[in-house]
């Protein structure tokens, strides 16, 4: 335990350091880098999960293939991923795409999910109003299934913050350089210091998606729906 | 990109041993997850308080990057294969611990009284009625943790613990796509085959779902 407060103590004085608060290897360049990589990737994945999970969920067609690409998806190394399309071309193109792999899945399963598990009735009900497929896709189908999709957003936010600390290891910066940085080194200081950084940052994401809910969902849905 | 077939010919034997290795860091934090999250989805039902901290718990857990949850256990386990495991299973566990609780939750109340009315114990009624009921929403998250499991091993390499890992660092090292294609579609390939056989095995243990034609 003497340990663990002493690595505690020294992440915490390379943290507050005012050094590693300036020029390309500070907390702030590298943490912008970070939010970029994350950011974009996250971006792409959410345009293609969503819109596949909603097309899916709706038609109701496809739900077997959507699944069982998603999985096959997750599969994936991401690591092998990035150091393969790295090695063929070197550009942070390949981190990203390696990183839209990996988020696209619980997005996707998540609508999908989402939107089939729509009760029956409440869909036959937004036709019986006079909507269209449209309308019944965006008033009655997306906002039930909100919970659930803000569900696999969030789990796939988490999971680009936390592996986007490979772009590090071929060279592309963010918050991994000083967890790669520490590893070469042995310098436990470092590899502390970045991990606190991206925990901190994952766990913003959290209390983001917390926010999106009470905002984005339906209150009546909140009293039953499984967060 | 040219693939190297005549380098793949030459190697099978040693990917096939690192793919078995692969297998092994990849599996067993998933089976120690199972054997976490049983009892601790079990008492979550029971005491509904222990639910949410143990989920926010396991989530904060899945926020680590697995580099750096290796980085810290280096210093308790050293350069291990439990190095790789101990943070692999607390992994599982975010999947694992709500895919128990929701699927105990799935058992319907008059079910529940069935048991009880037949004179199941809460013991007997647990192990007889209750977990059987829940083993689709178990599985489907077992699947899930083992295949992400399968993937991150990979970067279990960088603590120099082997598996198919080695092959995709070796690869870029050399600058050899070819060794870090074949790693990955290996992975790829046990992910599969592992989802597939969970997924029989969920066959074998619910055969009432056949029965009625909803498996």
């Amino acid at each position: 335990m003497n340990e663990l407060w002493n690595q505690i103590d020294l992440s915490w004085s390379w943290l507050t350091s005012a050094e590693q608060w300036e020029g390309a290897n500070g907390i702030p360049h590298r943490l912008w880098q970070h939010l970029i990589y994350s950011g974009t990737s996250l971006f792409f994945a959410a345009l293609i999960g969503l819109a596949l999970g909603l097309l899916v969920g709706h038609t109701g067609r496809g739900g077997f293939l959507a699944t069982g690409l998603a999985n096959v998806a997750r599969a994936i190394p991401t690591f092998g991923l990035v150091l393969v399309i790295v090695v063929i071309d070197y550009s942070i193109t390949p981190v990203l795409i390696a990183l839209v792999a990996l988020a696209v899945p619980p997005i996707l399963v998540n609508t999908y999910e989402g939107v089939r598990g729509v009760d029956a009735d409440a869909r036959d009900a937004a036709r019986g109003m006079g909507m269209t497929g449209w309308g019944v896709l965006w008033r009655a189908e997306l906002p039930m299934a909100m919970p659930l999709i803000l569900l696999g957003l969030r789990t796939s936010a988490i999971q680009v913050v936390a592996t986007a600390t490979l772009a590090a290891y071929p060279g592309f910066g963010g918050l991994g350089r000083y967890i790669i940085d520490g590893l070469a080194r042995n310098d436990y200081q470092l590899v502390v210091g970045g991990t606190v950084l991206v925990v901190a940052l994952a766990l913003l994401v959290q209390s983001v998606f917390a926010v999106l809910r009470r905002l984005l969902v339906s209150p009546g849905l909140l009293g039953t729906a499984r967060s | 990109m040219e693939i190297d077939w005549g380098w793949i010919g030459e190697h099978t034997s040693d990917l096939g041993e690192n793919a078995l290795l692969h297998l092994r860091l990849a599996l067993l934090p998933v089976l120690f997850g199972l054997l976490i999250s049983l009892p601790l989805g079990v008492l979550c039902r029971r005491f509904g308080w222990l639910y949410p901290p143990a989920l926010t718990l396991a989530n904060v857990l899945y926020a680590i990057p697995s580099l750096a949850l290796f980085m810290v256990f280096i210093q308790y386990t050293g350069l291990t294969p439990s190095t790789v495991i101990i943070p692999l299973t607390l992994y599982s566990l975010s999947v694992l611990i709500p895919n128990v609780v929701d699927g105990l939750g799935s058992v319907s109340e008059p079910v529940r009284q069935a048991a009880t009315a037949m004179g199941f114990g809460p013991l007997r009624r647990l192990v007889r009625v209750e977990l059987p009921i829940a083993v689709p929403v178990v599985i489907a998250g077992t699947r899930v943790a083992a295949v992400s499991s399968i993937s991150l091993v990979a970067v279990g390499q960088l603590i120099g613990q082997g598996g198919l890992g080695y092959d995709i660092v070796r690869g870029y090292q050399l600058q050899f796509p070819t060794q870090i294609l074949a790693a990955s579609v290996l992975i790829v390939l046990l992910a599969l085959i592992t989802d597939g056989l969970l997924v029989v095995l969920q066959r074998i243990l619910t055969p009432w779902a056949r029965a009625r034609g909803t498996s």
